[in-house]
């Protein structure tokens, strides 16, 4: 039981950071129709840049709630620039082009982006300076750590936020109305060149939030880890519905929940055949059922359009 | 108001429009009528800046608006009610109201607009929370036409607003259009059925295969024998 208890527990820590990132896939997939592939790499550098945020103040004798804020906000930062600068640079000339060239733009994006920070921060795995209190609180004889707290109401609140800027917001409308059709949206004075920045801007400092998260939570960063990470997120975004806001917050809640469920279980289920470290292959099972199953996700489709 | 001279729009190599003039005057509702495939919505595409113009030039309020980016035209004073509705199926009829004011930041102006056009469309005010994309196609378009009339637009650019739509809700939706020309709105109507556009309007333009080939008095189009016989059906 107490297993059972813990897995769901680490899946929601999980599924946090997920719905986060996939947040970040399905707002630019709704607004744009693209698959910004380089997004895991956004918050691979988020991870890197409040990492050393937070080497470098972690001897300053600032309080530690100081620090991981002004690691959050260098991180964010920083990403946001390069959201910015991706949607400008290597999108935005090409939005007229077939689907195609855009997509293998964004996996040279991420390429790119990837062998940055390797230059940057070297191959090495980067430790997460220890600075957190490692307080651990007890529930149904399962431990959680104040910091996996903290990473899922810090989640919860932004994902509410984000919800309330986009559903009640003068700027969320015209978001909406330029996924819905960019055209219209135009013909109403809505400049979608600007929301289609925001929305890149928006989804970065997200990805900057996740991605502080993972380094803290698993005291590790390194140039390699915005891949799976952000195939996974990008398969949460598909299990919920890509383009649908909600979808992406249940589909990253569920695929956490999943995996960790998965991975707590897989050695018992296959006779110690398979171990936790099978843990990545669930996401992609899920990936596969979802596509061939129900390609529009759990959240498709509300209302049927007519024209 | 608005003089247009010379526009020609092109798709590839094939010309949709082959230098089109004409002009509206403010205050006046105008007619561009003209068969299916004539040009009559690339050249109110092209007005709208959905579409660039290959060449020619539109003034409006004596200013060129053809290097005008698209979103720039509503705060110009320009609205334009598009063929097939527009209407943005996953908000709310108030949502889509409210885009259509977003060009405005005067909320009290705004509210007041919105209570205006439910007065137009009582219809739309049952409905208000109820998804665009749940509305019928004669609601769409009373929606369509609320919506432009939401940015305070000084010229209304119609297109088609008649298409497919029951003929109980054409005669509603043109009453409307009749009411809100009175109230001295300057319109660009287009219209497949001639004979409705000719019957409301003061002046009409005649288009066939992208060039206005007739044009005068409604009233005048009206009995005018080639415009009865092609587009009347006599």
């Amino acid at each position: 039981m107490d297993i059972f208890i813990q897995q769901i527990i680490n899946g929601l820590v999980l599924g946090s950071i997920y719905a986060l990132v996939a947040l970040g896939y399905t707002m630019v997939y709704g607004i744009m129709g693209l698959i910004n592939f380089a997004h895991g790499e956004v918050v691979m550098i988020g991870a890197m840049v409040a990492l050393s945020v937070v080497k470098a103040l972690a001897a300053s004798g600032l309080p530690v709630f100081a620090v991981i804020l002004i690691a959050l906000a260098a991180a964010a930062l920083v990403c946001m620039a390069i959201g910015f600068s991706v949607e400008r640079i290597a999108y935005r000339p090409l939005r007229r082009a077939h689907k195609l060239a855009p997509l293998i733009t964004a996996i040279g994006i991420s390429i790119i982006l990837q062998h940055t920070a390797m230059l940057v921060w070297g191959r090495n795995y980067h430790a997460f300076p220890p600075i957190l209190p490692a307080s651990a609180h007890e529930i149904f004889g399962a431990t959680i750590t104040s910091l996996q707290v903290a990473i899922v109401l810090i989640a919860g609140l932004m994902m509410a936020g984000l919800m309330v800027l986009i559903n009640h917001t003068r700027f969320g409308r015209a978001m909406r109305a330029t996924s819905e059709n960019p055209q219209i949206a135009q013909l109403m004075g809505v400049d979608i060149n600007k929301i289609i920045s925001a929305t890149f801007v928006i989804g970065s400092a997200l990805a900057a939030v996740a991605g502080l998260m993972v380094s803290a939570n698993y005291s590790i960063a390194h140039y390699y880890m915005g891949f799976m990470l952000g195939l996974k997120a990008f398969t949460a975004a598909v299990l919920g519905g890509i383009g649908n806001i909600a979808g992406a917050v249940l589909g990253g809640i569920l695929l956490g929940l999943i995996e960790a469920l998965g991975a707590g279980y897989i050695g018992d289920l296959t006779g110690g055949f398979l171990g936790s470290h099978y843990q990545d292959i669930f996401a992609f099972f899920v990936l596969i059922g979802v596509l061939i199953f129900r390609p529009s996700g759990l959240i498709g489709e509300r209302v049927s359009e007519r024209a | 108001m608005l003089e247009v001279t010379g526009l020609r729009v092109a798709y590839g190599g094939i010309q949709a429009v082959r230098g089109i003039n004409f002009h509206v005057n403010q205050g006046e509702m105008v007619a561009l009528i003209g068969a299916n495939g004539a040009g009559k919505t690339s050249t109110l595409k092209a007005l709208a800046r959905l579409l660039n113009a290959a060449g020619g030039s539109v003034r409006y309020c004596g200013k060129e608006i053809l290097n005008l980016p698209p979103h720039q035209l509503v705060s110009a004073g320009i609205a334009l009610v598009p063929e097939g509705r527009g209407v943005f199926p996953r908000m709310s009829i108030v949502e889509n109201l409210q885009m259509g004011a977003y060009s405005r930041r005067d909320n009290d102006g705004i509210e007041a607009d919105k209570e205006h056009v439910f007065s137009l469309f009582p219809r739309l005010k049952e409905r208000a929370f109820q998804l665009a994309g749940t509305l019928s196609g004669g609601e769409q378009q009373m929606l369509a036409i609320g919506r432009a009339l939401m940015s305070r637009p000084k010229l209304l650019l119609l297109d088609e607003p008649s298409m497919g739509l029951a003929p109980l809700m054409v005669q509603k939706i043109f009453e409307v259009i009749c009411a809100v020309a009175k109230e001295g709105m300057t319109v660009l109507l287009i219209e497949q059925n001639a004979k409705l556009a000719l019957e409301v309007s003061q002046r009409g333009y005649v288009m066939e295969s992208g060039e206005i080939t007739l044009t005068g008095e409604s009233g005048a189009l009206l009995e005018d024998p080639k415009v009865r016989a092609a587009y009347l059906g006599e």
